[in-house]
Parts: structure tokens; sequence; C-alpha cells
């Protein structure tokens, strides 16, 4: 079936343009073209392991048909920092030791960016809340509450959301 | 991994409707948040021949805020419920059962039209909209018509919305200013959970006597629905202990839970009965 489609979106501020069809969902596009930063979990949206941010909102890209994507700005783990330059998400996650396998990590840290971004001063119980379609399978969750808590904490004295 | 489908992506909502309209052998069916679709078309247990995401259809968002009425978008989503300060004031029970529905980015994305035309009998803002004696709105490109909430669910995901309609809009009467509107929300955790029982409860009091009760009880029978005897045991009576013991017994003899992985019927019934006490009881203690 000529089910497919040249779509337009950009990932991480470049722009990006794969041809897919129209089942195919935005965790597997983005895949395709090299963004291997963003896992493939659960695929029913329990787990979050794909999370990404679309026009600055935190989404399951499992559950995102491609298409549906279309003119959008999609924000992966490494839009928001790299080695050489980490988030302060990033940098809290990597100081606290909030990771086990690292597998979880990738949608954590954007959950965790889009809880951020509504409140820079979260209570446990709010970052709890917010972090309740993450699963982490290795080890739990008390360092990565703590690593939130503690990047939303740097992110006030640098006086910025970012 | 999926049947193939055809997707089309409409500007407004008369595009959408003409869409579903369309049809055809193997039938329309409307996307919103996609968290119940999508993760039913990849275990083929739904195999739609087209898809009308409604994504980009802006008249199914918004909020109404009337002095009587509060009417939302079938679009709006539930991070959209929790981020409103007039719905907490105005629906206590809708954003209680918002806090806890799955995670982040389900909440992002999942609507209240989603939650209702899923038809689920554990969908978590069903109980609360029930309590609220809700209306649904459902529009085809034919017309609109308006039903009660409480008739909309014929059975076990079977409702009485037609293939080429949407649920627009969803709203329900202001609380009066005496009054209680909770939801409880059993489940193993408090987070990313399927509803083991759900209970909505709203009360209205004047002179000690219970003037107004509505019971929405969620996950113990094929669907959502409201217990009208405890209701109605309630009405018109002061609500003393024995009274609304009797009316959480009459609340467990109207659900039809199964056993699941989640919970046995014996366990559901038995907290049918406790949580309709307890939060009948709170209830009268707030309004005392």
């Amino acid at each position: 079936m000529s089910n497919e489609r040249t779509i337009a979106f950009r990932v991480n501020g470049r722009e990006a343009r794969p041809t897919v069809p129209a089942h195919r969902t935005l965790l597997e596009a983005l895949r395709e073209i090299g963004h291997r930063e963003v896992k493939s979990g659960c695929e029913k949206g329990d787990c979050g392991a794909c999370a990404v941010l679309l026009d600055g909102m935190a989404v399951d890209s499992c559950l995102t048909l491609a298409w549906t994507a279309e003119g959008k700005e999609v924000t992966t783990v490494l839009g928001l920092g790299d080695l050489d330059a980490l988030h302060p998400v990033q940098q809290a996650f990597s100081e606290g030791g909030a990771a086990q396998c690292g597998f979880c990590t990738p949608g954590i840290i954007v959950a965790a960016k889009a809880i951020l971004d509504e409140n820079l001063d979260p209570s446990e119980e709010e970052i709890r809340v917010g972090l309740s379609g993450n699963l982490c399978r290795c080890t739990g969750y008390t360092k990565v509450f703590e690593a939130v808590a503690e990047a939303g904490a740097a992110l006030r004295a640098a006086g910025s959301g970012r | 991994m999926y049947a193939p489908f055809e997707l089309e992506i409409p500007r407004d909502l008369a595009g959408a409707l003409a869409a579903l309209a369309r049809g055809g052998e193997a039938g329309s069916v409307a996307l919103a948040g996609g968290t119940n679709l999508i993760v039913d078309m990849r275990a083929r247990r739904e195999r739609p021949g087209r898809v009308v995401g409604l994504g980009d259809v802006a008249e199914l968002k918004g909020m109404e805020l009337g002095e009587d009425r509060i009417a939302i978008g079938g679009g709006t989503t539930v991070s959209e419920l929790l981020r409103s300060a007039e719905i907490a004031a105005a629906a206590p029970s809708l954003v209680e059962s918002a806090r806890l529905f799955a995670g982040l980015m389900v909440r992002n994305t999942a609507t209240v039209a989603g939650n209702i035309a899923c038809g689920s009998p554990a969908a978590d803002l069903v109980p609360p909209l029930l309590s609220l004696d809700a209306d649904v709105t459902l529009t085809s490109a034919a017309g609109a018509r308006t039903v009660p909430l409480d008739e909309y669910f014929l059975g076990y995901r079977r409702d009485v919305r037609r293939p080429d309609e949407l649920i627009t809009r969803v709203s329900w009467p202001r609380l009066a200013a005496r009054s209680v509107n909770t939801f409880y929300k059993l489940a193993r955790r408090k987070g990313d959970a399927i509803t083991v029982t759900g209970v909505a409860v709203t009360i209205e009091a004047a002179g000690g006597i219970c003037t107004r009760a509505r019971i929405a009880l969620g996950a113990v029978a094929p669907v959502v629905f409201r217990a009208k005897a405890a209701e109605a045991h309630l009405e018109g009576r002061a609500p003393t202990p024995s009274i609304i013991e009797e009316a959480a017994a009459k609340a467990a003899e109207a659900a039809s839970p199964i056993d699941d992985v989640r919970a046995s019927a014996e366990y559901r019934l038995h907290t049918v009965e406790a949580l309709t006490r307890r939060l009948v009881s709170q209830a009268f203690e707030r309004l005392a």
C-alpha cells in the first residue's frame, strides 16, 4: 500500500525529513534516523523509556504516530545537553549516581526536565507523581528523586529554567 | 507489526467529522491521545481501515466556566485538567482521578473523550464525571446530540456513540455550596496502575439531612455505573452510621465484579463496601 509520506520535523534543532508509512511510530522513526538514545521499552505507555519532548511537552514516542509530529520540535535527551555541556538535570543524575544500567535514564531525564519546566521547586510528592510513568527495573527511585530535586535547586540557583 | 491503515490528520472539526463519515468497509476510528488505541492496534485487537487523528482539531479544546455549568472540550487532556485551578474547585473528584492517572507522558496526551469512549470499566475519569452528573455531547457531520453520561454506556465496551460521532464536549452543573465531591482509587500503586476499585461520591446536605447523593463505582462491573439504590437510601435521611452502613451494603449489592490479575471479585466487593462507607462518612463529617 503506497501509504508513505515524507514528513518534516525538527529533532534537537535539526531538520529531519524521514519517509515513513502511516503506522510508523515516532519512536521507530527517530531510531531509524539514528536517534538510538530514545529507547524502546514496553511500547504500551507504561515504562517511559521512549519519552521525548514534543513542542516542549513530554510524550511517549511509542504511542505517537510519526505523521502527527509534522512541523513540530522533538527534543531527545541528547537535545538537552551532551558530554561537553551537560544539562543541570543530566549533571545531577551523573553526580548523584541516579542510574544503574541506564536504559530508563534517557526517558527519566526527559520527564524530569518536563517536571522542572513547570515547577523548579517540586515537592517529593510532585516528583513522584511526575515520574509515575517512568519505570526503572534495576535499582529504585530514591537517587532519581534526589537528583531531580538537586537539579531543581541548581536551576533555581542559576536563576533560569533553561 | 500493525495491520495497514490510512491516516488522515484533519485541520478542523468539520474535516474530522467528514473523514469519520466516509468510514468505508474497514471503518474509521478517531485517534485522540492514542494511549489506548495505539496499544490496541499494535496488539491487533483493533484493525481500523482508516484512522482520523484529532491532534490538530482546535474545536475539541477549551473550557467554559459558566455560572451554572462547567464545560470542557472532549480533547482536553488529563494534564490540562490538572493545570486548571477552576476545574480543581469545580470538580475535586475529577482532579483527584487525573492526578493518579497513568504516568506523566500518558496524562499529557490522553483525553477526557478518549477515556470515556474507550469504554473500559476501569476508565478513571468516568466515576468522577458520573458523580458530577455529567452530560456528553456527541457530534457528527449530521448534527449534535447531548446524552447523560449515565445513559452513555450500554455494556462492556459498548456505548451509544456511532462510529461517525465524536465526543466533542463534556459538561456538568456546578456543585452546590454545601457539598463534598471525592474520588478514591484503590490500586497497587498511586501511579501507573489500573484500578482495582474506584469510588466517586458527591454528597449534599442541609439541616443534618442528605439532600443529594451520588455514588459511582469503577472497575467492579462491565461498565462504570451509579449505585442508585445506595444513593436513594441516603437521600432525605439523616446520615446515621447504620444508614451509611446500609447504603454501603447496597453499593456492594449493585456491583458484579470479576476475578482478574489485579484482585478477586470477593476483594472488590469488600472494598466497594468499605470505600463507599468511608467516603460517604467523610463527606458528612466535612459537611457537619
